[in-house]
């Protein structure tokens, strides 16, 4: 579980994060949506220890980031995979070097072992013979499974997805969000995903945070957020014709 | 106030760059593929140009000298001292500063870019000790290709004096060996090692700390040049001032 706590994050005389407080549940996938420049990715580069927040604090299974040591920190950083908007993969490395590579950082296994891991995890996210290919050589939707294989090849305890699905057609977006929430089932760790996609809060949207200008204005689960009259969340949800038309049916049939 | 920023920026950087350390059987295959790509792949051009600017001083030499009674070993003497002391090293250092120097820039800007130093910090791995620590000992066998440019100049210089009729080969050499002082082959690899750090730190520097996409790729690429140019030449100018006024 991740608790966020009062987090205030500015950058010069600018504050995106006002106040943020919440919590992400283990073995659910929880999104945090909301508009471009609500403050989704700095909450999350925050939560990820790439930024500092300027008050508040963030504690990992009861352990606050900001007063855990350097040695801490790095042992923390090994228990977080991270899948980031446009895969991150390392392009001077194969596909198979580029899922090893947590591996070969943070472990002492023989090269066979690791080799057995990283064929084990790209079979569990549908990527089989492309062992040898480099990143350039393979489509954005399976470099996103790779970075996922990546992200998951160390067993950690935390996921962390910024825009999973973000220039994906929308059949490959779903796979790659339905791919997170087994995962995240399977490996029972918490997942926080950061999206702005209605389909992925509609899939797999089992705690929702949204955020509107630096505040967090609603949390719930994607039933309820069908369900409430909050405003900010009617505003943000019903943008688009497709869910208008949704909410008129179920108006409807309520 | 920027320039006084950024030079806080440098030595901060230097202080993460040797802070804590990549796995070592890790960092061992990252230098030998830095040694590959700013070292060995540098020797064609390096080979090149020293060979053709050893004969060019050469031949300028041999025109100037217009008074009979100075003796043709001159242009054998003259090729050797411009050779050693300016021309392998600084002006090696100022070609690599476009070529290495642009390569290391473009591929951490690209990394930054892509996210791809992102991945590597939120892993725990100190990014910095990963990307720049290996070119920095990469760089550290720099002065062999100052060697190879050293005696690529001076055979070029031969090859121009002898077979372009300026100079005997007897008088070349005789040259060559004229008034030899070893202080100054110390004094052309300390720059050489002074260089050799400028080139792997400043365009890492460049890239590391760039904002924004591709095009700013490209302008930290073109920064990265025209700065590590600009504190080559500069130290250039202190060394000899340190080391050889006195």
């Amino acid at each position: 579980m991740i608790k966020v706590e009062n987090v205030h994050k500015s950058f010069g005389d600018e504050e995106i994060l006002k106040g943020i407080t919440t919590e992400f549940d283990k073995g659910k996938t929880n999104l945090i949506i909301g508009q471009s420049g609500s403050g989704k990715t700095v909450l999350l580069k925050c939560l990820i220890g790439l930024f500092k927040p300027d008050q508040g604090k963030i504690y990992y299974e009861d352990k606050a980031i900001q007063n855990m040591d350097d040695e801490e920190q790095r042992k923390l950083r090994e228990e977080i995979g991270m899948l980031f908007q446009g895969g991150a993969l390392f392009d001077s490395m194969n596909i198979e070097e580029n899922v090893m590579f947590p591996l070969r950082m943070f472990t002492k296994q023989k090269k066979a072992d690791m080799v057995a891991r990283v064929n084990e995890v790209l079979k569990r996210v549908n990527l089989e013979n492309v062992n040898k290919k480099f990143p350039a050589e393979i489509s954005g939707g399976m470099q996103k499974r790779v970075s996922i294989a990546r992200a998951i090849v160390n067993k950690p305890k935390f996921l962390f997805c910024d825009e999973p699905n973000s220039g994906l057609d929308p059949k490959t977006a779903t796979l790659i969000d339905t791919l997170i929430q087994e995962i995240t089932h399977e490996y029972d760790i918490t997942t926080v995903v950061v999206t702005h996609d209605m389909n992925s809060v509609m899939e797999i949207g089992e705690k929702v945070v949204l955020l509107k200008n630096g505040k967090l204005v609603w949390q719930g689960d994607n039933q309820e957020i069908f369900k409430t009259d909050n405003e900010d969340v009617t505003n943000f949800v019903y943008s688009s014709d497709l869910f208008k038309k949704i909410r008129g049916v179920q108006l409807k049939e309520g | 106030m920027k320039y006084l920023q950024d030079i806080g920026s440098y030595f901060l950087m230097l202080k993460k760059v040797f802070g804590s350390f990549t796995k070592t059987s890790v960092l061992k295959h990252l230098i030998f593929k830095e040694i590959n790509d700013l070292i060995i792949s540098s020797l064609g051009i390096v080979a090149f140009i020293s060979f053709f600017v050893g004969g060019v001083v050469a031949i300028q030499t041999a025109l100037n000298m217009n008074n009979p009674l100075i003796p043709k070993s001159l242009i054998g003497f003259a090729t050797r001292q411009s050779v050693i002391l300016e021309f392998a090293p600084t002006f090696i250092s100022i070609i690599m500063a476009g070529k290495v120097g642009s390569f290391i820039t473009s591929s951490i800007g690209s990394m930054r870019v892509t996210e791809q130093i992102d991945a590597l910090e939120v892993m725990g791995i100190n990014s910095l000790n990963y990307l720049v620590f290996p070119k920095i000992v990469a760089l550290m066998f720099y002065p062999f290709v100052i060697v190879i440019a050293m005696f690529l100049g001076i055979l070029g210089g031969w090859v121009a004096g002898v077979y372009g009729g300026f100079s005997s080969s007897t008088a070349f050499i005789s040259g060559l060996q004229d008034s030899f002082i070893p202080y100054q082959l110390f004094y052309a690899f300390f720059k050489t090692f002074v260089f050799a750090f400028i080139l792997a730190t400043v365009p890492s520097w460049q890239g590391f700390y760039m904002k924004g996409g591709a095009l700013e790729v490209g302008k930290a690429s073109t920064n990265s040049f025209v700065w590590t140019s600009v504190l080559i030449i500069s130290a250039n100018y202190i060394i000899t001032q340190l080391l050889l006024s006195t």
